[in-house]
């Protein structure tokens, strides 16, 4: 019975690592090599040109504000959709006051739940007709509407939301953390709900206020799960393409201009508008990579000792 | 709680611990894995080409029965109603089973069959996101059409294919001195306006660009916006740029930009000229209100509920607009007015065939797909054509049924091209020919549009990506 253990394991795992092979890293490896030709994506003819493509990356001007764009992102959606969705699930679990009950959330939490966690079921793409109507450049759209129905907007000259360059890559911050905020805050809920009750009350008991059971409660109990959270909307901010190719103008999104480009936008068009598919895989891999470090350091750089309760 | 996970202080990884850390890993190659994925290929081609039969002269192309058709087609403004018409014919005729797909993203349904060689049998590739002609030529994956060119006409075989359609189709689809791309709608591109505002308000067709530019500011002091432009493409407010340098610089001026001449922009007296002209509508506020950010849909339904004068766009407009556009709107069809001492006639119009239909030749069934566009150019194909798409293929009028009506404004569309003698009418290339540098020119034209650009800066822009292209080498087919 011993000796065939290793077999018995073995076809189970067959099955899976082929296929994550053949799904997962094969892709990889192609693109990697990829990088390396000047393919153009519409046959397999293509000649080696070493390290052009990575040379002809480091001075192009569009892509290094790409770069520029994805590394504000970065910054920017994760630390405000966590910032935003711990204040709401702190709220929603501990932030009421008094009553018999002890430790609860404000009045009505069980409603803003339900109504927080609301963008996460509609897909990217019904986000993107939701706030295209809300974006909207002229006296139709909902923000200008709105504006001018209160006298504050000028009708012969509406804000060109998406068509500003110094709007745009706002108007699509404010899209990722509203649509990402309530699944946050139902994954901070989740982790807050297994912190017991009876630190909480005994904060309360030594006249804790709200501000303090957060700062030193509910925070450092919940680190690993804001750790994970991170990381996810890091790779989020690396991505953006749906939401951006959607709202934007120019093929696949990126405009005015160039002022939304990130880098999987100007991937795709190189990949498919320009045909130069050796270099926008070029693009990939560097994406790639830069995921991988970010990740990484991301684990790393907040890495703490764990709390056992 | 927490009794299976590491103890504290020590480096042992708990199982939760575990599981979290792993999701967390695994899940970095979900953005980056799309991507990636993309740019992989598939490999091998399969070798079962369609059974053919003896070549006559009512078969040209020696199609069997039963042979499978797969048919691709973009749809775009003209819909894919049209082509579901020829499948059903030629399945009527030939038996088998013909495929359709109508989609929007050419490319990113097309590429990986492409690369696989796994192709279609007939591809209509339009839309902006087409792939490219020349890309496809030199990978040499389009059958030589010249066969069908030679081929006898349906209707009439004692003509061939060449000498039945319009003038200009033939040199549209020629790559490598050879014909390769069925350009197959005739198409018109200019202004248009509403007869019924027009009459309203008692405006005269303009003739010159300083009485279009009156009418705008007589529209603007009546609430009515002078001009609107499907913002979020720029491609149709260079429709009005462009036209304008051609009549005002004549075919000198478009070969300028289509030969990438180191004058084609700054230095070319009709483009500076043109794109200040231009300017005058930004600089004056005679934009319609908003109109810089807009889908070209929803610009244009703006423009149907008279919000505006003018819109540029193509012949397709009407048959796009069919539901929006009021019973008594009267879409009318306007050649870009013009500026003094203009090289071109009032009359010239920028005419050309589009909307490229291909055979791939990796195909399975090339016979197929020859005999299909050779059905699509006969009376049949132009008259279903016609019906479904309000539009006219490049074998011109007379091969339409007279039971067809054509809607009101494809007609003036059509009388304006009669209008103008076929040595006038004029086309541009660039944008197909060079697809960084169309891109370039749309960016810059966006940014005049909003007002971020002035007209200077736009010719230096637009200079400077020519001269890009052309450092790029010369290729010897992308000349006039």
């Amino acid at each position: 019975m011993h000796r065939k253990k290793y077999p018995f394991i073995v076809g189970f795992l067959v099955l899976p690592v082929g296929l994550y092979l053949l799904l997962v890293i094969w892709p990889y490896i192609q693109t990697i090599s990829y990088s390396f030709t000047d393919w153009s994506g519409a046959s397999q003819n293509f000649g080696f040109v070493g390290f052009d493509n990575y040379k002809d990356l480091a001075d192009d001007d569009v892509f290094l504000k790409a770069l520029r764009h994805n590394a504000l992102l970065l910054v920017l959606v994760p630390t405000l959709t966590i910032l935003l969705s711990l204040f709401f699930a702190f709220m929603v679990n501990v932030g009421g006051r008094g009553g018999a009950g002890g430790v609860s959330g404000v009045k009505g939490s069980g409603f803003y739940r339900i109504v927080f966690f609301f963008p996460q079921v509609l897909s990217v793409a019904i986000l993107a007709i939701l706030f295209k109507a809300v974006y909207r450049g002229d006296d139709s759209g909902l923000i200008n509407g709105s504006l001018q129905a209160v006298g504050l907007g000028d009708k012969n000259n509406p804000t060109e939301w998406l068509n500003d360059p110094d709007l745009v890559l706002w108007c699509i911050v404010f899209v990722m953390i509203w649509a990402g905020a309530g699944f946050y805050m139902v994954l901070f809920s989740a982790a807050m709900q297994s912190i017991p009750k009876d630190i909480y009350e005994a904060a309360l008991l030594d006249g804790a206020g709200r501000v303090q059971t957060f700062f030193r409660v509910t925070l450092p109990l919940l680190w690993e799960t804001i750790q994970t959270a991170w990381v996810f909307l890091a790779i989020l901010s690396m991505d953006a393409f749906l939401l951006i190719s959607t709202l934007t103008s120019q093929d696949f999104g990126g405009g005015p201009d160039h002022s939304s480009e990130v880098i999987s936008t100007y991937l795709m068009r190189n990949f498919q508008t320009y045909s130069k598919s050796g270099y926008a895989c070029a693009m990939g891999v560097v994406m790639l990579l830069l995921t991988l470090i970010v990740s990484i350091v991301t684990l790393r750089l907040s890495r703490r000792e764990r709390i056992e309760y | 709680m927490g009794s299976t996970s590491g103890t504290p202080g020590t480096s042992g990884v708990g199982r939760r611990d575990l599981i979290k850390r792993s999701a967390a890993l695994g899940i970095i190659s979900v953005p980056t894995m799309s991507f990636l994925s993309a740019c992989a290929s598939g490999g091998g081609d399969d070798d079962d080409k369609a059974k053919t039969v003896k070549k006559t002269k009512d078969n040209p192309f020696g199609v069997a029965k039963d042979n499978d058709l797969d048919v691709f087609i973009f749809k775009g403004g003209y819909g894919d109603e049209y082509a579901k018409a020829w499948e059903a014919s030629f399945e009527k005729k030939y038996g088998g089973d013909v495929a359709h797909s109508g989609e929007q993203d050419v490319t990113g349904k097309l590429q990986p069959r492409f690369n696989k060689g796994n192709p279609p049998d007939v591809v209509d590739d339009s839309g902006s996101k087409k792939m490219k002609l020349d890309t496809l030529f030199k990978e040499g994956h389009l059958t030589d059409l010249t066969q069908l060119l030679d081929a006898p006409s349906i209707d009439d075989p004692s003509k061939k294919i060449r000498d039945i359609m319009l003038p200009g189709t033939i040199e549209q689809g020629t790559f490598g001195g050879k014909f390769h791309a069925l350009f197959y709608v005739y198409a018109a591109w200019g202004l248009w306006y509403s007869n019924k505002l027009f009459k309203k308000h008692g405006w005269d067709v303009p003739k010159t660009w300083d009485q279009l530019l009156d009418i705008m500011k007589d529209a603007k002091s009546k609430g009515i916006g002078g001009l609107a432009h499907q913002g979020k493409y720029p491609y149709y407010m260079n429709i009005v740029i462009m036209d304008l340098i051609a009549k005002t610089g004549g075919m000198d001026a478009v070969k300028a930009i289509d030969n990438l001449d180191p004058k084609a922009f700054v230095g070319n007296d009709a483009a500076e000229r043109s794109i200040e002209a231009v300017y005058e509508i930004v600089e004056k506020g005679l934009l319609m209100p908003g109109t810089n950010s807009l889908e070209h849909t929803e610009a244009q339904t703006k423009w149907n509920e008279y919000k505006a004068v003018f819109i540029p766009s193509g012949s397709w407009l009407e048959n796009e607009q069919a539901k929006q556009t009021p019973e008594d709107f009267e879409m009318t069809f306007l050649p870009l007015p013009l500026l003094p001492d203009s090289k071109m006639k009032l009359h010239a119009v920028r005419v050309g065939a589009d909307e490229p239909f291909i055979v791939p030749s990796k195909a399975k069934n090339v016979p197929g797909g020859l005999e299909f566009l050779r059905r699509m150019l006969s009376k049949e194909g132009a008259t279903d054509f016609a019906k479904k798409a309000s539009s006219l293929s490049v074998l011109g009028p007379e091969y339409v049924d007279k039971s067809v009506e054509l809607r009101p404004g494809i007609k003036t569309a059509l009388a304006a091209v009669d209008d103008c003698p076929v040595p006038e009418r004029f086309n541009f290339r660039y944008s197909e020919w060079y697809g960084e540098l169309d891109v370039e020119i749309q960016n810059a034209t966006g940014e005049l549009m909003a007002k971020r650009l002035t007209p200077k800066k736009w010719l230096e822009r637009c200079q400077k990506a020519v001269d890009k292209e052309r450092a790029k080498g010369t290729d010897k087919n992308k000349r006039k």
